[in-house]
């Protein structure tokens, strides 16, 4: 095996070994996406029921929203508490004086993220389909780019975070849960941009998430594919990526300038 | 050419000079100490030496490798062990030295692994996790780390602190016959002078940052006029003169 993929899956293995035996984090994967897909499935259905089609059209949209936004959170979330783990463990002294690049550490990271963000949205999204008839491969093929997006932001907001937490230690942890909760108003998860003020409107338009939301709708509602809206979302996914890449290779070399490595997580 | 070689190594953090222009080397196949009392500079020294510290001036070569530019290339032929950085507590034995089996690139890591079971008496615990090991058999786990890669240079902070005196004399003998059988240069930080005295062919004194003394243990007992290196250290940390007449 070429030795940066080794490298890369031994970090892999490390996480998975963990998950393997710990069976109050693998529920944990799953418990807020099936939740949530609980919540707002039956409120969808309920509506549907007082209102008729109209309400059955939006509850479709909603539970979309749901579960891809559900995919950048578990991703971002997938991405960050890996990170944090290390820290956790106090082991990330140990990584850091192995061979191991800094961007092996994120392709790893990245790995594991995908694999939570599995563990989490697969069963939500079978429960949509079981539960209230919600298939979200109704979307057709172009899911996949939907999916892809969407994960990618959580990465580069994960990116963000851990930056954060090299530049400010175990205080800067909570963000790892909360950050996209504070982005969600803005993204456009359960209505279109133009509900939101005109002020914040540019906002929203700057992040991948609002695109990708915009375009699920347009599907589920006018039959439509809307390709600016993906190229938007891609090409931002683009420019977040480059950026918070940018700031996490700045904070890893600042952490090592301060021993920030030696202590960080104390 | 030296295993290490450290060319005036200064770090500061603000106002603080943590490490001031030190130099020193290390012939392959050697133990060198790092001695010093808290806050010497020991940990801020073998930080640099990992890479996991930039230093603010000096030059820092591992294994003929600029440390400053081409870190990794020595960083695969190095290991590291402290009791002071642990091992993710819910995996195995087993299960860890596979992780850093896989981050070194070790071939053959079955055997690799079985060698270090074997040697390190840690077969009974192959398949226990980390976390419910006893501090000792913790130490031996991460000494089993360290050697994971068959390191050319192996830096070693306090490796025997929290072992009995018997585990740690079984430590210090595999370290020693490793060492004889590889040709490993080891750095050893401790405070354990009889383990210095036992291990190491030179000895660097450090004080505030500074290499004040520096020689062989048999030299530096000559030199002040001590029986053992306790109280040589003793001297050194406490500005105590030297009974020997200069």
């Amino acid at each position: 095996m070429i030795p940066s993929l080794r490298r890369i899956w031994g970090l892999v293995y490390r996480h998975v070994a963990l998950y393997r035996r710990s069976w109050p984090r693998l529920l944990e994967l799953a418990y807020w996406p099936v939740l949530n897909m609980c919540i707002w499935g039956f409120t969808a259905n309920f509506l549907t029921g007082r209102l008729g089609n109209a309400a059955m059209l939006a509850g479709a949209a909603v539970m979309g929203g749901v579960l891809l936004w559900e995919v950048t959170v578990r991703g971002q979330m997938g991405m960050a508490i890996s990170f944090l783990e290390e820290i956790w463990s106090r082991n990330l002294g140990h990584v850091f004086v192995s061979p191991l690049r800094p961007w092996e550490l994120i392709a790893a990271l990245i790995v594991m993220s995908i694999l939570r963000m599995l563990a989490g949205v697969v069963p939500a999204v079978l429960l949509a389909w079981w539960l209230f008839a919600f298939n979200l491969f109704s979307l057709g093929p172009v899911l996949v780019l939907f999916f892809m997006n969407m994960i990618a932001m959580g990465w580069w907001v994960a990116l963000g975070v851990v930056s954060l937490i090299l530049r400010h230690g175990s205080g800067a942890e909570p963000l790892a849960w909360g950050v996209l909760f504070g982005l969600a108003p803005f993204s456009a998860v359960f209505y279109p941009v133009s509900v939101l003020p005109a002020v914040v409107q540019p906002i929203a338009l700057a992040l991948p998430a609002a695109h990708v939301f915009e375009g699920m709708r347009g599907i589920l509602l006018d039959g439509v594919v809307s390709y600016g809206h993906l190229a938007a979302a891609t090409g931002l996914n683009i420019l977040w990526l480059g950026a918070a890449s940018a700031l996490f290779a700045h904070q890893f070399q600042q952490a090592r300038i301060r021993g920030a490595l030696l202590s960080i997580g104390e | 050419m030296d295993a290490i070689a450290v060319t005036n190594l200064t770090k500061r953090y603000d106002k603080v000079l943590a490490v001031d222009a030190i130099s020193f080397s290390a012939p392959h196949g050697a133990t060198i100490g790092l001695l010093g009392g808290n806050g010497a500079g020991k940990t801020t020294t073998i930080a640099m030496l990992l890479g996991l510290l930039v230093p603010t001036q000096g030059d820092i070569r591992i294994l003929g490798h600029d440390m400053a530019k081409n870190r990794f290339a020595a960083l695969a032929r190095m290991n590291f062990s402290s009791p002071y950085i642990a091992l993710p507590s819910r995996l195995t034995v087993e299960e860890n030295l596979r992780v850093y089996g896989h981050l070194y690139n070790v071939e053959r890591m079955d055997r690799r692994i079985a060698e270090l079971a074997d040697e390190l008496d840690l077969g009974a615990l192959l398949d226990r996790p980390a976390g419910q090991l006893s501090a000792g058999q913790k130490t031996r786990v991460a000494l089993a780390k360290s050697l994971i890669n068959n390191p050319d240079v192996l830096l070693l902070d306090e490796p025997t602190a929290s072992l009995d005196p018997d585990t740690g004399d079984l430590v210090r003998t595999w370290l020693e016959r490793y060492r004889v059988r590889s040709g490993c240069t080891i750095l050893l930080a401790s405070h354990n002078m009889a383990e210095v005295e036992r291990m190491c062919s030179h000895v660097l004194m450090m004080k505030q940052g500074r290499i004040v003394d520096r020689g062989s243990p048999d030299e530096l007992l000559t030199r002040y006029g001590r029986d053992d290196m306790e109280e040589v250290f003793l001297d050194i940390a406490r500005d105590r003169k030297s009974t020997v007449p200069a």
